[in-house]
Order: C-alpha cells, then structure tokens, then sequence
C-alpha cells in the first residue's frame, strides 16, 4: 500500500518562481455531472436564429457500436474571421454576441448538438476546424479532436495537420454536410471508424 | 432502505491482481525506456472496466496547436457570483455532514499562477450520494446539498470553496467496490490545451490502494497530487476543517512575444 506508506507533508507555499512542479493527473468525469457541468444555453454558442449559425451534431459512440448516453462534449472554436474570442459570458449568453466556448452533453441516444459560427482559418495554409474536447465515464483523460469541415476540399488538401493523419483516418476528422448550414461529425471512441484524437504534447 | 442484491462475483482480489499486474508493466516499461513514469491515468486501464470499449486503440496523433489551442475561453464575474464558491448556503437550511474549507492555487508548469480562470466542482453529499437519477446508492439525499459549485480563480491563481466532506459510496465495477472519497474538480487553463477535469481526495482514505480510478494514474508520485492536505491554518475554529489543495495545468500555451519594435519604443 505505497500511498499510505507515504509520509504526507504539506506542500511548500506559494512556491512562486520556484521550479516546474508535475501536472496535476487527470480523472474520468464520471457518470454524475449532471447538475454540475451542463448548463442552459451551453450548446448555443451562436443563437441559432442568427443567420450566420451552423449546427455542429453528432453520435458519440463506444467500442461495440453502441452510444454513449453519458458524454459531454465541449467545443472551442474561431471566429469568421480565424481569431479567438475574447467575450466573457459562456454561461449567460448575450444573445448577440460569440465566446467561441460550448458545452452540450449528449442525449440518451448518445447524440449532442451545438449551434456555432463557421471558424475562419487561423493560420495561412491552414484549414478552418472546431476544437472538440470529450469527456465521459470510462474515460479517464478526456480526448481532444478536431472537426474540419467537408466543404473546405482545397484548405483540407493543405492543412498540415490533416496531411500527416493516415488517408484512411483523415475522414474521421471531417465534419460531414449534411442540410443547409448543418454538419455531422461522429466520434468513435474506439475499433471501426476509430475517431483520430491528438496529442498537443500534453500525454505527460 | 433496503439493501441492494449482491453484485457479480468479480472480487477485490482480481482487480487488486490485475492493478499490481499492470503497475508493474508500466514500471519495467518506463525502466526500459529511460522513461518517468506518465502522470496522466491510463486510457486502458482494465481494472476500470468502463475503460474497456472507451479507450482508443490507435496512438493519439500530435498535433501542433494553432492559436486558438493556445488561448482558453474566458470566463467572468458576470459568468460567476461569488456565492457559487459556498455550497453549504444553497439552500434554505444547511447541509449534514462536516464543513471543510478547501483552498490552493492554480498554477501553470512554470509555477505561474492561472488566474482569473473558472473552476466547477461537484460532489456526492455526506452520505456519499449524489443528486441525480442514476445514482441508486440508497443512501439518503440531503435535501440542503446539491453538491454543486464554481468559482473564478484570483490573480494570484488562488481558489476557496465551503462545502462538506462527501462520503465514500459504493460502484459496480466489482463486487464490494467503493469509491474513495472524492470530489470532482473541472479547470481551464491560460491554453485550452490544459483543459483538465479530475478528482480531488482527502488524506489518509483506506479505499486508496482499492479502487482502480485512483491506481488507473501509474505513478505514485502523480497519484499523490489528487490528495489534499490537512491545513490546520485553513482550519477555522468553531466552524470548520482546512485543506489545502494546489493544481498544477501543464502543456503548451501561447508564449508572450516582446513586440518586433520593442527596441525602438
């Protein structure tokens, strides 16, 4: 039993401009956010009435095929123009204004949706893409992703990134068009159609 | 309350095995490696069996994170009241169980502190049940505890949140398997690419060496970052018990760049 072996000593204080000190580990959400993380307007990072709104949507689905009813899915994305916003006030919406920053736990068929702007490129070279960091039970370090988008063929030939994931993966990466201003993207945690998930340099 | 039929006969002995078995592997792993032991859990890690069809089988592909990877979204006192922080005071009458205080600091790899940045906890209550419909722990709710709370960080990175202890519960994972008293912890860093969400336990639990969520982090050393300490400086007399828990969020941010005309300037 190492950990109880251990003796246990307060940590040094205010240990500012000391040395690096180790990542704190992370630990799976678990199965009762309920309460905590989801919240009214989370999914609506752009009023969906708006007309510049796009949905994002899709199944997040497990090893065997089957969904998942207890993720939540978080997005993190540009503006038109390819820049971060700045605007405070995820959790109460102006109805006119873009964070950039949405939070929608699926249903019970394991489907989430979100309403958001189209992202800018940020970069020169660079294909438009959707930050989507995903969370659930039996997941114990969420996993992050990106969701490209299919009408963007000739950024996505370019894009640095998607040029280095295997042909045969790449589409996982794709959000799909699926009805005017609507795009589907799928993540599949594991086996057939294996979403590609990415590594920032923060698998410490 | 009645008491639930026994579980499937999955003891505590083979998911003790089985952690002991796969602690071993990474610890020969990483000695042949010349590599540290990961601080982050395991995805595969099978003594926690919802990990089994949930991990990804393919190596994560690295990513070069673009600028919006390199910010995080920004969160506010217009998102927050200060009152969030205290989640003894939700309700009309005050929560059972013993009120703690839990303070620390935020911080980046380079001991930086996060600041400004938003922190969500929540928790089962003393009884070690949670508000919501698929717990079915049958112990009783408290109708004074949600277990919900969120707070800004200040600009020294530093956090205080009022609550009581939760209480250890029991899960299916095996027979006889108990959660260690946790509560959940969801940060932000200065780069969404700290994201991170995690649990928080108090020094000293029995359950540690038990539960295969806990053992799923390798390292030792890392494990012991999930446990706060007993401050009795944060200890308040006649009112409640301290302590003290610092997060350290490391990974890549954006690097602030002197501007090109500094020199002239």
């Amino acid at each position: 039993m190492p950990d109880e072996s251990m003796p246990r000593q307060a940590p040094a204080r205010h240990a500012l401009g000391q040395q690096a000190q180790g990542q704190t580990p992370s630990q799976t959400v678990g199965p009762f956010f309920g309460y905590a993380l989801p919240y009214p307007g989370g999914p609506d990072v752009r009023a969906p009435w708006l007309h510049d709104a796009i949905r994002l949507h899709g199944t997040v689905s497990d090893g065997a095929g089957d969904p998942i009813p207890d993720a939540i899915v978080e997005i993190w994305g540009a503006d038109a123009a390819g820049r971060p916003s700045t605007e405070r006030g995820s959790f109460d919406r102006d109805q006119h204004g873009f964070t950039g920053y949405g939070r929608a736990a699926v249903d019970r068929d394991g489907h989430y949706s979100f309403t958001t702007l189209k992202p800018g490129a940020a970069r020169e070279g660079s294909a438009p893409y959707l930050v989507v960091a995903l969370f659930a039970r039996g997941v114990l370090h969420h996993l992050f992703t990106r969701a490209y988008f299919d009408d963007e063929p000739e950024a996505n030939a370019a894009d640095p990134l998607l040029s280095r994931v295997d042909a045969d993966r790449r589409d996982t990466l794709v959000a799909r068009s699926d009805a005017p201003r609507s795009y589907r993207f799928d993540v599949r945690l594991q086996g057939d159609g294996e979403t590609v998930f990415l590594d920032y340099g923060t698998e410490v | 309350m009645q008491r639930p039929a026994s579980q499937p006969e999955l003891t505590q002995a083979t998911i003790s095995g089985e952690i002991a078995d796969r602690h071993g592997r990474e610890r020969d792993a990483a000695a042949s490696a010349g590599a540290p032991l990961a601080a982050h859990p395991r995805r595969d890690f099978a003594p926690y069996r919802s990990t089994l069809l949930r991990h990804p089988t393919h190596e994560l592909v690295r990513a070069d994170p673009e600028e919006i990877e390199l910010v995080s979204p920004a969160f506010g006192h217009t998102d927050v009241s200060p009152e969030e922080a205290d989640l003894t005071i939700q309700h009309v009458g005050e929560p059972l169980g013993e009120r703690i205080v839990i303070t620390g600091r935020v911080l980046d790899g380079e001991s930086r502190p996060v600041r400004n940045q938003l922190v969500e906890i929540w928790q089962a209550n003393a009884s070690g049940r949670y508000v919501h419909k698929r717990d079915q722990h049958p112990a009783p709710l408290d109708p004074n505890f949600t277990g919900v709370g969120r707070l800004i960080t200040g600009d020294d990175g530093s956090y205080r949140l009022t609550t009581i202890k939760p209480g250890a519960y029991p899960w299916k994972n095996h027979r006889n398997a108990w959660r260690p008293a946790h509560i959940h912890f969801s940060f932000f860093g200065s780069a969404f690419t700290q994201r991170l969400v995690t649990q928080m336990y108090f020094p000293g639990d029995p359950l540690f060496a038990l539960d295969p969520i806990y053992q799923s982090i390798v390292d030792p050393a890392a494990r012991e970052r999930l446990v706060a300490s007993y401050d009795h400086d944060v200890s308040e007399p006649e009112w409640s018990l301290g302590y003290r828990w610092d997060v350290v969020l490391t990974g890549p941010k954006s690097t602030w760049m002197e501007p090109e005309d500094a020199d002239h300037a």
